[in-house]
């Protein structure tokens, strides 16, 4: 019987639980902690980068409501994907596979969350927000992990634009608007998720496969995907000029973009040129780069900003 | 004859989790109301500061 007729309705818990058991430690793991923290951190660079003011509490209540947004769909994401994370290594211990947490409670969970965040982000800062953070979490649940995770090898490339609108949520609780700088720091997390997940996948391609998920090592070869992972890289060329062009970011950020996007395509052409059975050592590497890349390059717009550094486009008029 | 399942009760080591996890709910609760009461301070202080 494969993966996609024995969904979560049917399956059965791990032996010996019944759910309801659940510490607030499992709860907090149904969060996705970890990817919880790259959302906030960009979050916090979306809220600084936008031209205007926004009090320091309702920042706080802003980065509050889009962490529990992003904790919200990472909940909603375990209740759907308990079936294929419980034949995963890396993901066979998260509560809901493990039997910690029943499939019901973390459904129930997640929406409580994902009403809760989006309606304080309404009622406190402003709607348009809470609407694109309300779009946020119906594209990361239903378009992403309902309607493509499973269906299609361009599951993450698409899919990649969940995790890119944080810090345009963050732009917008500022502005009320969606302008050209958000969308340059969306574009920058939108095309870096490709090289990204794919660059993992080269590494965890058994895991994948065995979970049914149709990442493009396991539909289109290692090959092609190599090849991807390469374009998709280059591609970054164009995109980190964006902050800079549209003044989200300086001076400092189009230098160090400009040496980090050097090293990134260093690595990316090492998978490129990567002989299979070398122990998939360069993709490895690229993918624990592109961590580093990306925090590096939102971490220079931040700094930029909290010591008053001139906009990149001012230097030129 | 009934089809219901018995009911097995809770042991004291799940009676402890319960209250653990009733703690951590109610303390979200109640920095959900924390949050709601310094907001609509700030909200009155912005708006006072403007007129």
């Amino acid at each position: 019987m494969s993966l996609e007729q024995t969904h979560i309705a049917e399956m059965p818990l791990a032996a010996g639980t019944s759910g309801g058991q659940g510490t607030a430690g499992d709860y907090f793991a149904l969060l996705k902690p970890r990817v919880m923290s790259l959302v906030i951190f960009t979050a916090i660079v979306g809220l600084f980068a936008a031209p205007g003011h926004i009090h320091p509490w309702f920042g706080f209540i802003t980065i509050l409501c889009i962490a529990m947004g992003a904790g919200a769909s990472g909940a909603l994401n375990m209740w759907y994907d308990a079936d294929i994370d419980a034949v995963m290594a890396r993901t066979a211990k998260r509560p809901v596979p493990s039997g910690a947490i029943a499939p019901g409670e973390a459904l129930g969970f997640g929406l409580a969350l994902s009403i809760a965040s989006v309606l304080m982000l309404g009622l406190l800062v402003n709607w348009q927000s809470a609407a694109l953070l309300a779009f946020t979490i119906f594209f990361y649940v239903v378009i992403y992990t309902i309607g493509l995770k499973r269906h299609t090898p361009q599951n993450i490339v698409i899919g990649g634009a969940a995790g890119a609108f944080p810090p345009m949520v963050a732009w917008c609780a500022v502005t009320q608007s969606v302008d050209l700088g958000s969308i340059s720091l969306f574009l920058l997390i939108f095309m870096w998720t490709p090289p990204h997940f794919w660059s993992l996948a080269l590494f965890r391609q058994g895991d994948y496969h065995k979970a049914g998920i149709p990442m493009l090592p396991n539909v289109a070869g290692r090959a092609e995907t190599k090849r991807q992972i390469w374009i998709y890289s280059l591609l970054l060329v164009p995109t980190i000029t964006l902050p800079a062009l549209t003044g989200a970011a300086g001076i400092l950020y189009a230098v160090g973009a400009a040496i980090l996007t050097a090293v990134f395509l260093l690595r990316a052409f090492a998978v490129y040129r990567m002989v299979d059975d070398e122990g998939d050592v360069a993709a490895k590497k690229l993918f624990g780069f592109s961590i580093v890349w990306l925090f590096a390059l939102f971490a220079l717009i931040l700094v930029e900003r909290l010591v008053h550094l001139p906009a990149f486009a001012s230097v030129f008029t | 004859m009934s089809d219901s399942k018995p009911v097995v009760p809770f042991s004291a080591d799940d009676l402890k989790r319960r209250r653990r996890r009733a703690l951590v709910m109610a303390l979200c609760l109640a920095g959900l109301i924390i949050l709601f009461y310094v907001s609509t301070l700030v909200k009155i202080a912005k708006m006072g500061a403007m007129q």
